[in-house]
C-alpha cells in the first residue's frame, strides 16, 4: 500500500468513527516518481558506505535517513552531489588555490601547507544541504535530481576564514561578490563551468570558511578534496568542493549558474538573506536553508505496540538562527505536542529531539513534526511550489499502526 | 536497437575514463531512437538520468529538458536527432495528456 492509500484507509476509519472526514487536505502528499523509485538502489562509491544511488555521473547520492540518527553525519555515509562528471582526484601536495579577481589588489596563489600555516585556524559545526533535497516529493514533480530527504549531512568543519585570505589579497570596496570554481569540468567545453558567487557581506562573515577537514578528517575526495568552500547557513550550492579559485568582483557573475539555475520566484518564500546583486524582478537565487525537520525513526507502516511507550526521534534545523522548538502530532495535524530538544550542538548545526509517543488504543495513526526557530519561521502545512523544487520543507506525515 | 545492443553501446562507452563502471547496468527501455540517446545524452551523464525523471513529464516537459541541454549544455544535437528524443521520451519515460 502506498503512502497515499494509507492516508486514506485512516481518513476512510475516521469518516466511519466521527462522520466526517478529519484529517486535513494537506495529509495526502505525493511520494518519489515511479522511476525514481525503480532507478535507486544502494551503492557504495569508492571510500564510502552504501548510498542510495540517484545518478551515477555525475554522481549524485543521498544518505538514508536511518543515518541522521547521528546528529554528525559519517564522512563516509555524507551525500554526494555533483553538477559536471569529470572530477579529478587532487594530490594535496599539488594543489593550489588562486585567489584575486578584478576587485583585489594584491592576488596571490597558496598551497595546502601555507593555507593551514598562514592563517588561524577555526571550526564550526554545520549542516550542508542541497537546496533541492526533498525536490522529488514535488507534486506536482518537477525536473531534477529527483532527491528524497538525504541530500543532506551535519560535520564538523575545520579551516580557515574566506574573510582573512580575502583581506591578504587587497580585497577592493568595489567589489559586489566573491566568485568561487573547483576543478570539477564537464565532459563538453562549450557546458557552463560550475562556477558559484557569494556576495561580499557573506564572504566576509566570521563562520565562512575555506575547509580541508570534516570531523576530524581530510576531505573525502567525493565532499571536496582537498578543500572547499564552507558557507554555514546557506544552501550547498554555494559550498564549492574541490575549489581551486576564489575572486573578488565587481560585477555580478552572469553564467547560467548563477543567472538561471537555484532561483526561486520572489515573494514566496519567508527567507531574510538577500543577494542583492542577484536579484531581478521576478526571481532571486537560493540563499539560507529554511527551517526543516525529519523524524529518523518512523517509517511508514510502521508497526508500534499499543499502550507502550515508543521514543520518536528526530533532528531540526534552520539557517543559523537556531532552533526554538519541534512540535510533535500523532493526529494528522489536529494537535500538537512539545518535543523535547537534546542540547544544542551550535546554531548551524541539526539538533537533536524526541517525543514519547504511547498509542493509547490499536489503530492507525500519522505521525507529524513541525520545527519552528529562533525568529518564528516555521514549516509549511502545504508545499510552496515552484519550478525547479528548491526549499521544500514541508511537514512530514507517517502513517503508523499501533496493534 | 534492441536492449541488447543498448547495452552494448554503453558498455563501448564506458571504456571512456569519464563513463562510470556500474552504468553500464542500466537498461533502457527499447525504442528505434536508442542509438540517438547513447550517442547524444551519454556525453555527458549517465542515462538514469533520464528513468530517475519519469513518468511525470508530458511532451513539453521533455522537450523543454532537450531544448536545454542543447541550446544551454551545449549537447550536439541536430534538430531532427532533437525531435527524436523527445518522441521517445514522451513515450518511454513520459506521460500522455
Amino acid at each position: 500500500m502506498d503512502r497515499r492509500s494509507f492516508v486514506r484507509g485512516v481518513a476512510g476509519g475516521a469518516a466511519l468513527a466521527g462522520g466526517q472526514l478529519l484529517l486535513p487536505s494537506w495529509v495526502f502528499a505525493a511520494g518519489l516518481p515511479s522511476g525514481t523509485l525503480e532507478s535507486e538502489e544502494l551503492y557504495a562509491l569508492p571510500g564510502k558506505q552504501p548510498l542510495i544511488k540517484r545518478s551515477y555521473r555525475p554522481p549524485n547520492f543521498e544518505t538514508p535517513v536511518a543515518q541522521f540518527s547521528d546528529v554528525i553525519t559519517p564522512n563516509d555515509r555524507f551525500f554526494v552531489r555533483w553538477h559536471l562528471s569529470s572530477i579529478p582526484e587532487i594530490d594535496p601536495g599539488q594543489w593550489r588555490l588562486s585567489v584575486g579577481g578584478d576587485a583585489a589588489t594584491q592576488p596571490f596563489e597558496l598551497s595546502l601547507d601555507q593555507l593551514k600555516r598562514d592563517f588561524p585556524q577555526v571550526e564550526v559545526v554545520a549542516v550542508c544541504q542541497c537546496a533541492g533535497v526533498r525536490r522529488g516529493l514535488s507534486d506536482p514533480h518537477v525536473p531534477g535530481v529527483q532527491w528524497g530527504y538525504g541530500a543532506m549531512g551535519n560535520a564538523r568543519w575545520r579551516g580557515v576564514r574566506l574573510k582573512d585570505v580575502l583581506t591578504k589579497a587587497g580585497l577592493g570596496k568595489d567589489a559586489v561578490e566573491i566568485a568561487f570554481d573547483g576543478a570539477d569540468t564537464p565532459p563538453l567545453q562549450v557546458t557552463p563551468d560550475f562556477v558559484k558567487s557569494i556576495p561580499v557581506w557573506k564572504a566576509m562573515d566570521d563562520n565562512t570558511l575555506i575547509a580541508w577537514e570534516m570531523n576530524g578528517e581530510a576531505l573525502p575526495h567525493w565532499n571536496g578534496a582537498p578543500a572547499r568552500i564552507v558557507v554555514p547557513g546557506w544552501t550547498a550550492t554555494y559550498w564549492m568542493k574541490k575549489v581551486v579559485s576564489i575572486r573578488a568582483l565587481a560585477q555580478p557573475v552572469t553564467n547560467f549558474w548563477m543567472a538561471k539555475a537555484y532561483r526561486i520566484p520572489k515573494g514566496k518564500f519567508a527567507t531574510v538573506d538577500r543577494f542583492l546583486s542577484q536579484e531581478t524582478a521576478e526571481n532571486t537565487p537560493v540563499t539560507e536553508i529554511v527551517v526543516n525537520s525529519l523524524m529518523t525513526n518512523v517509517a511508514e507502516g510502521q508497526k508500534l505496540k499499543a499502550r507502550s511507550p515508543f521514543v520518536v526521534k528526530g533532528i531540526a534545523w534552520d539557517g543559523g538562527y537556531g532552533i526554538r522548538s519541534v512540535d510533535v502530532s500523532v493526529d494528522g495535524g489536529r494537535s500538537w505536542q512539545s518535543a523535547q530538544l537534546s542540547p544544542d550542538p551550535g546554531r548551524f548545526s541539526f539538533r537533536p529531539w524526541q517525543y514519547v509517543f504511547k498509542p493509547p488504543s490499536p489503530g492507525k495513526y500519522v505521525v507529524s513534526a513541525r520545527a519552528a526557530n529562533a525568529i518564528g519561521a516555521s514549516q509549511t502545512e502545504q508545499l510552496v511550489f515552484n519550478p525547479a523544487g528548491y526549499y521544500n520543507n514541508v511537514i512530514q506525515r507517517i502513517g503508523v499502526e499501533a496493534v | 536497437m534492441k536492449r541488447s545492443q543498448a547495452v552494448l553501446a554503453l558498455a563501448a562507452l564506458a571504456t571512456c575514463a569519464s563513463a562510470s563502471a556500474d552504468e553500464t547496468k542500466i537498461k533502457m527501455k527499447d525504442g528505434a531512437e536508442t542509438t540517438t540517446l547513447v550517442a547524444n545524452c551519454s556525453i555527458c551523464h549517465s542515462l538514469d538520468y533520464v528513468q530517475m525523471n519519469s513518468r511525470f513529464m508530458k511532451r513539453a516537459g521533455w522537450e523543454a529538458e532537450v531544448k536545454k541541454m542543447v541550446s544551454v549544455m551545449g549537447a550536439p544535437t541536430n534538430e531532427a536527432d532533437a525531435a527524436k528524443l523527445v518522441d521517445y521520451l514522451t513515450r518511454e519515460y513520459g506521460v500522455t495528456e
